[in-house]
């Protein structure tokens, strides 16, 4: 597999905090990678350092076949970057905002493709509304089309659907998704687990170290984490008795259901024997992603301090 | 460096310009308010002034020619001294403006036609307080004894002036006539709107986080800066145009030509103003913290300049501190081009020390500017 981005040993320090730290980052060339972690992990952080708005105290490797040290201003040309915050004019309208960034990137025919970027956006209508104005869904949207209007290999998105309801999430993804296929690079950076399901890769950091990365059944996989699935009334409250018993990494509820999960099949098996018996009824299941990120987050815990 | 990419950011920058109402409303009003701010409160033209006299020749003469200067109306006279010691005392408290003495031979001297002398010592601590007074002087000898000089005296009347009157100033021997401040106060003004307006400029890309977008686009530190000192450079010029017609208009400011060397000059200032800004916002991580930086450049720039005192009468040091502030060589060629028509030839000078600020200053900026978010 061909590599977008392939880079290791990043590190970088605010002040005497160690935020990002000794870090791999491989992106598999037209696929998309989720970025996951807790907050404060340094996801918006290796972001920055990849398309040169950060300098790495040290790390070295490619992006784009290109040296990510050296050819920073090379590597921007190329790479579409969508910022946590909506960064773009909030006093300007809609139209200015796309004309501004076609006009940086010394774009051809910039008349025609700003008219082509407000039509697929649906905004048309609205092109001279100020971007101040647009509700939360929409500047994202109107982020990401800002973002790819230069046509980038790479495309960096940070949390691109933070705060946006359901419906346009499925909408900006099938969009991410149309782009990867027509050959873009996308790495995004997402607290949500439906959306790491959307990913052809994950990576999961988390104080700044990778914890796990692969497909999203690799990581499962590896996590070798076992988990059982009680049902039946009052279930979800079983997760007070079972949380920190011998066994259990971890007992969560799952709307009135419970997700028990641990490392040791017999030890897990024990701590739930008492329980076994209706009017509960339970199962062993896969581990969701979020079960083995919640487990991973405990555990990097543990081992960072 | 591309001008495609500096149009862009010229483009935004004034749009985003016409969009702020406020700023708008500040960069025409401001400099009106305060030109008529300043331009009446510090360049009227006071009455009145305390006088003290001291009378070494008690005669007819010594009478009527204090009862003309009385009668200018700029000088009332509230005490009489009885030394010259009890005189100079009065001026030094500050009890008066000026004092006035008539010598011993006074009227002597007048009747023999041998260079009578009345001596006039203004406190020019506050020039413009004491100039219109003194230039009302210049006519009095010719008027005051006119009444005075008849039958046997007559002959002294003929074609010189019975006695002049010879002004001394005191505590700062620069005359400032008023509309020195109305020039002045263009350095002033520009300096004020220009340098806040840019050092605000890039500071509020930071606080608005738009600066990250920015940054991740490959426009250049050097387009950025073009780009965005350009929309302000024609607010400077316009700033210039609309105080100098008020000079003219309100102030009868005399303007005697210079206006090459003066259009050169205002440039360099206001590309170097700007640019100051630029470098201040750098500097600064806050819109509050540019504000402040600005105004502890704009504070020294009023007091140090010879805008507000006269600049050979502070104290070397100050002079020193003057010498290195913008302003002061900006009002050098405004004052020099306007008030006596002064070319290239007599102000190249100034306008040499205007280009090492323009150069120095947008040097540093592009040295600060980071590129990154570091
Ligand atoms: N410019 C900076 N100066 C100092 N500390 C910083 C700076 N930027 C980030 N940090 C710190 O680095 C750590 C990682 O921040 P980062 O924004 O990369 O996390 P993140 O994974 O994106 O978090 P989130 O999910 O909340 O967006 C945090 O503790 C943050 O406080
Ligand atoms: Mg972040």
């Amino acid at each position: 597999m061909t590599f977008a981005v392939d880079v290791t040993g990043l590190n970088k320090s605010f002040g005497d905090k160690h935020v990002v730290q000794d870090l791999a980052v491989q992106v598999g060339a037209g696929k998309i990678t989720g970025f996951l972690g807790p907050n404060g992990s340094g996801k918006t952080t290796t972001l920055r350092m990849l398309c040169g708005l950060l300098t790495p105290d040290s790390g070295e490797g490619e992006v784009l076949g290109l040296d990510f040290r050296k050819a920073a201003g090379q590597i921007k040309l190329q790479t579409g970057y969508m910022t946590q915050r909506f960064s773009l004019y909030e006093d300007l309208s809609i139209e200015e905002n796309l004309t501004f960034v076609a006009r940086v990137y010394g774009l051809p025919d910039r008349g025609r493709l700003v008219t082509q970027t407000l039509e697929r956006l649906g905004l048309e209508n609205r092109r001279r509304q100020l971007a101040g104005s647009l509700s939360g869904g929409w500047k994202q949207r109107l982020a990401l089309a800002a973002a790819i209007m230069h046509s980038p290999r790479l495309l960096l998105l940070d949390e691109p659907t933070a705060g946006v309801d359901p419906k346009a999430r499925r909408e900006f993804w099938d969009e991410i998704h149309a782009l990867a296929a027509e050959g873009m690079t996308v790495m995004v950076s997402t607290h949500y687990m439906d959306e790491a399901e959307r990913c052809h890769d994950i990576a999961y950091i988390a104080y700044g170290r990778l914890i796990a990365r692969g497909t999203g059944r690799e990581v499962i996989e590896g996590s070798g984490l076992i988990t059982f699935r009680a049902e039946g009334p009052g279930a979800d409250r079983l997760s007070r008795q079972l949380a920190g018993a011998p066994g259990v990494a971890m007992a969560a509820p799952f709307g009135a259901a419970l997700h028990v999960s641990g490392t040791e099949r017999a030890a897990l098996e024990a701590a739930i024997a008492p329980f076994r018996r209706p009017p509960f009824h339970w199962d062993e299941v896969e581990p969701t992603l979020e079960d083995v990120f919640i487990h991973l987050m405990g555990q990097s815990r543990d081992n960072f301090e | 460096m591309s001008a495609a990419r500096i149009f862009a950011v010229m483009v935004k920058e004034f749009t985003q310009l016409t969009r702020d109402r406020l700023t708008y409303a500040l960069i025409l009003v401001m400099p009106i308010v305060q030109l008529l701010l300043f331009g009446y409160a510090i360049n009227n033209d006071p009455h009145h002034l305390p006088t003290a006299v001291l009378i070494q020749d008690d005669s007819a003469f010594a009478r009527s020619t204090l009862g003309a200067i009385a009668h200018t109306d700029y000088f009332d006279i509230v005490e009489t001294a009885r030394t010259p010691a009890e005189l100079t005392q009065a001026m030094a408290r500050g009890r008066v403006q000026f004092t006035i003495t008539i010598p011993g031979d006074f009227t002597r001297r007048v009747v023999r036609g041998d260079r009578a002398q009345i001596l006039v010592e203004a406190d020019a601590s506050d020039p413009s307080a004491t100039g219109a007074a003194v230039a009302a002087l210049a006519g009095l000898p010719q008027e005051a004894l006119k009444r005075d000089l008849l039958g046997a005296v007559a002959p002294a009347r003929a074609a010189a002036p019975p006695f002049e009157v010879v002004v001394h100033r005191r505590y700062n021997p620069e005359a400032i006539a008023a509309y020195n401040i109305v020039p002045g106060l263009l350095g002033v003004i520009l300096s004020m709107t220009l340098v806040m307006m840019t050092a605000l400029g890039v500071t509020r890309e930071y606080e608005r986080g738009t600066m990250e977008s920015l940054l991740a686009t490959p426009v250049k530190p050097i387009e950025v800066m073009i780009g965005k000192l350009a929309p302000y450079v024609l607010v400077g010029l316009i700033q210039t145009v609309v105080i100098l017609a008020l000079a003219r208009v309100l102030f009868d400011v005399p303007m005697a030509g210079g206006w090459g060397v003066l259009s050169v000059g205002t440039m360099l200032f206001i590309v170097g103003s700007l640019a100051l800004g630029f470098l201040l916002s750098t500097v600064a991580r806050t819109q509050l913290q540019a504000m402040q930086m600005s105004v502890f450049y704009i504070l020294p720039s009023i007091l140090l300049s010879g805008f507000m005192f006269p600049f050979r009468g502070m104290p070397d040091w100050a002079q020193w501190i003057g010498t290195i502030i913008p302003v002061t060589h900006f009002l050098r060629v405004v004052r020099g081009a306007l008030l006596k028509g002064l070319g290239f030839a007599d102000l190249w000078q100034s306008l040499g020390a205007l280009s090492l600020f323009v150069v120095v200053v947008v040097s540093l900026a592009m040295a600060r500017y980071r590129t990154t978010l570091d």
